[in-house]
């Protein structure tokens, strides 16, 4: 097994409270300060203009006459440029930020030449910008999270492979001698994004495949951007900020490892799950479901170290708010990997194809699992750059409590509802003479879904109301560190959530 | 980190595993389908998409039609899309019905019905317009989202435009509502749509569900198809291997 982390000699990051140790980290912390802010700054935005897409698009998926005349903004340019807001603009900043900052607290690396990774999340930022703009124009290319046009990818791949390259570079300089699970994770993903997303261009787009080759290209990228890209980030953030928090060591950690390795290998496959009876080749669908029951080996074992972490420590979720968000997030990673396990199975598999379902298990992975982890994430690691505290504590609970009851609700509504639609989209009713009778008629599913979908929106604006929430918060505590007198005046009377013993121990 | 090549091996093998298996061992596999000539008809199927249609194709996807609409139909016994009419191939949609096109759109959602042979239930041009411009006016109680946008007002300038809509509720007096270029190739790509030919050599591996006239000639599968059936199979038909696209 290539180098087991080593935790026996150093249990978890929760360790290291050494003066010297402090100044190490607040070097690194310094190292990393201007490309962590760029990206974080540039994550909210387009939190925020996600947010507000995705809501546009909920509300026509009840009340098709709103905005309708406007081109621009059609259901179907609307949602996937919603999609790729958050998918690349929020999730690819947010997760390079958080994914930057452990590498070089974890590898104890400084970051060196910082200049030209400013330089490439600026044209990251810049691609994606034309990326959903050219959806929103109509150039989408109409493939699922692939639809940003051919001419804002590449400039996406080359920022990204600037900034990924970067990493690895710091982590090879880095001095700690060992090596912890989130780096392993962080490492990796970084690794596949760019694999991934280079094959699914050059196959789907520049070159393209011929056939439903294509189907299976985009599935397996579809479904290992969430697998293999959100997953290993918001993994590597739960257990950094686990352990962390809690200050203790990883329950069972030893069995990290196979957690990881299980993980990496059986994800690949489980996008193939998501085309049972389409025209492709039968085993490779059977690859799939025979891939998505394996992938509970992985949650079985995260779980267990996530969970037994926690456990006889949740006197501590009322006063870290960080913590908070760290075991939503864990505790939906386990809940939407189930799942999907469970969706891989024969009659359930059936119900739930093409159905809202599907979109919820999404949503699960990108929202309630990975954007949670990094809200928490951000929240601890935001005033150890900016050596200042965050300037509303009511905001953070405020996020909190938004986006966790809007997400559970959100889930809820589609994967009942998209049940619900599934019973009658893909099941005939049993006719009175028990033979199946004629299937239910559809505007009569579409008058049923109604009611979820409403609730969809709700939750919707639920979740943007965190997040103004969020990024206000965000900006002003930017604000209060450059400016001197707002420092001053925190200083005089600073917003603190109450701090744990076990928080302080953590601190830088 | 001494050890980390090994881990960067296997950081790259884990991927690789499912690119080989999932994408190069198909690529391989069938990435090379041609179309069936078929003697008695003299015609190569699947018949080549009229370059109207191919435009209209463009519009579908830039207005992200396949968001909602799914292009596949299932075998008849998975699902209900035989049931509904949607594809009258008892084995539903196979890989090479797909090889002429550019850009393959499956789809994963079915907020509005699959499209995949929408040119077989729906022929008339002038409707599908109408249905465009505002779906509520065809399919009362539809949460299509009206495409006005495809559309142009205009004064009428002499005579009317044998294009113009006829809308239900009217036009102002002297103005007509017309569909503009887009909107007619859209409608020729919609007519387009349908997969009528159902003799390709794979549909003998292709499972279809005894039809009651035949009894029980249907063959159960090729026997090199030893794969077990991707999806539960319907109580009806316990081993039944599901489609194999793949020669």
């Amino acid at each position: 097994m290539a180098s087991a982390p080593s935790s026996a000699a150093k249990p978890s990051p929760a360790a290291s409270s050494a003066p010297a140790d402090r100044a190490e980290s607040a070097a690194i912390d310094a190292s990393v300060k201007a490309p962590v802010l760029l990206l974080l700054g540039a994550a909210i935005l387009w939190l925020l203009a996600g947010s507000a897409l995705a809501l546009i698009a909920s509300i026509k998926l009840h009340t098709p006459g709103f905005l309708a005349d406007c081109e621009l903004l059609t259901y179907g340019r609307v949602q996937p440029a919603a999609n790729n807001a958050l998918a690349y603009g929020w999730g690819l900043n947010a997760g390079l930020a958080v994914g930057l900052w452990l590498l070089a607290r974890l590898a104890r690396a400084t970051l060196r030449h910082g200049g030209l990774i400013l330089v490439a999340i600026v044209f990251l930022n810049l691609g994606v910008i034309l990326g959903v703009g050219g959806i929103l124009v109509g150039d989408s290319t109409a493939l699922d999270l692939l639809e940003m046009p051919r001419y804002a990818t590449p400039l996406i791949f080359a920022a990204y492979a600037i900034i990924g390259a970067w990493a690895v570079i710091t982590l090879r300089t880095g001095r700690s001698p060992h090596t912890f699970i989130s780096q392993w994770y962080v490492l990796a993903a970084l690794f596949w994004f760019p694999w991934l997303y280079s094959v699914a261009q050059v196959l789907l787009v520049f070159s393209p495949v011929r056939g439903t080759v294509q189907s299976l290209v985009d599935v397996w990228f579809a479904h290992n951007l969430l697998a293999l890209w959100f997953t290993p980030l918001g993994l590597a953030g739960i257990y950094y900020f686990l352990p962390k928090v809690l200050g203790r060591p990883l329950a069972l950690y030893h069995l990290a490892p196979l957690g990881f390795w299980s993980l990496a290998i059986f994800s690949g496959w489980v996008g193939a799950a998501g085309l049972l009876a389409s025209p492709v080749p039968a085993w490779v669908q059977s690859a799939g479901v025979a891939a998505s029951l394996m992938t509970l080996v992985p949650v079985l074992i995260i779980a267990l170290n996530h969970h037994l972490t926690l456990v006889g420590r949740f006197s501590i979720l009322k006063t870290s708010l960080v913590l908070r968000f760290i075991v939503f997030g864990a505790i939906c990673f386990t809940l939407t990997s189930l799942q999907n396990a469970a969706s891989a199975l024969g009659a359930w598999a059936e119900i739930t194809q093409f159905t809202y379902y599907g979109l919820a298990h999404a949503q699960g992975v990108q929202y309630a699992f990975f954007s949670m982890v990094m809200f928490g994430a951000i929240y601890f690691l935001l005033p150890r750059l900016l050596l200042t505290d965050w300037s509303f504590g009511k905001l953070m609970a405020v996020h909190f409590w938004a986006s966790a009851l809007g997400i559970a609700l959100y889930l809820f509504a589609l994967t009942v509802g998209g049940f619900k639609q599934g019973q009658e989209l893909n099941v005939l009713p049993v006719g009175a003479d028990g033979k199946p009778g004629l299937p239910v008629p559809f505007l009569d599913i579409v008058s049923h879904t109604l009611p979820w979908l409403q609730a969809g929106t709700c939750a919707l604006i639920l979740l943007t109301v965190g997040h103004v929430a969020f990024a206000i918060n965000f900006v002003s505590t930017l604000l209060q560190s450059i400016c001197p007198t707002a420092r001053a005046a925190a200083a005089a009377g600073p917003v603190l959530l109450r701090t744990p013993p076990a928080m302080e121990v953590a601190a830088r | 980190m001494n050890r980390s090549p090994l881990l960067f091996l296997g950081i790259f093998g884990a991927l690789a595993f499912s690119f080989t298996g999932m994408v190069l061992v198909n690529q391989v596999g069938y990435g090379a389908l041609t179309p069936f000539k078929d003697d008695t008809e003299g015609k190569a199927y699947p018949l080549q998409v009229p370059g109207l249609a191919a435009r209209g194709k463009l519009v579908y996807q830039d207005l992200g039609c396949a968001t909602c609409h799914t292009q596949q139909v299932r075998r008849d016994g998975y699902g209900t899309d035989v049931a509904r009419k949607w594809g009258d191939q008892p084995g539903g949609s196979v890989a090479r019905d797909y090889i002429r096109e550019g850009r393959v759109l499956l789809g994963s959602v079915r907020i509005g019905p699959d499209l995949r042979n929408v040119g077989v239930r729906l022929t008339d041009a002038t409707a599908l317009l109408l249905h465009l411009y505002d779906p509520a006016l065809v399919v009362p109680g539809s949460t299509m989202p009206p495409s006005r946008f495809l559309f142009e007002q205009r004064k009428i300038i002499g005579e009317a435009s044998p294009k113009a809509l006829k809308l239900p509720a009217g036009v102002a007096p002297g103005y007509e509502i017309v569909p503009t270029a887009r909107a007619e190739n859209l409608v020729a790509y919609l007519l387009s749509l349908k997969d009528t030919y159902t003799s390709y050599p794979e549909s003998n591996y292709i499972y279809a569900p005894p039809a009651p006239e035949k009894g029980a000639e249907a063959k159960p599968a090729a026997a090199k198809d030893t794969v077990k059936p991707a999806a539960a199979p319907s109580p009806a038909t316990p081993a039944a291997p599901a489609k194999e696209a793949a020669k």
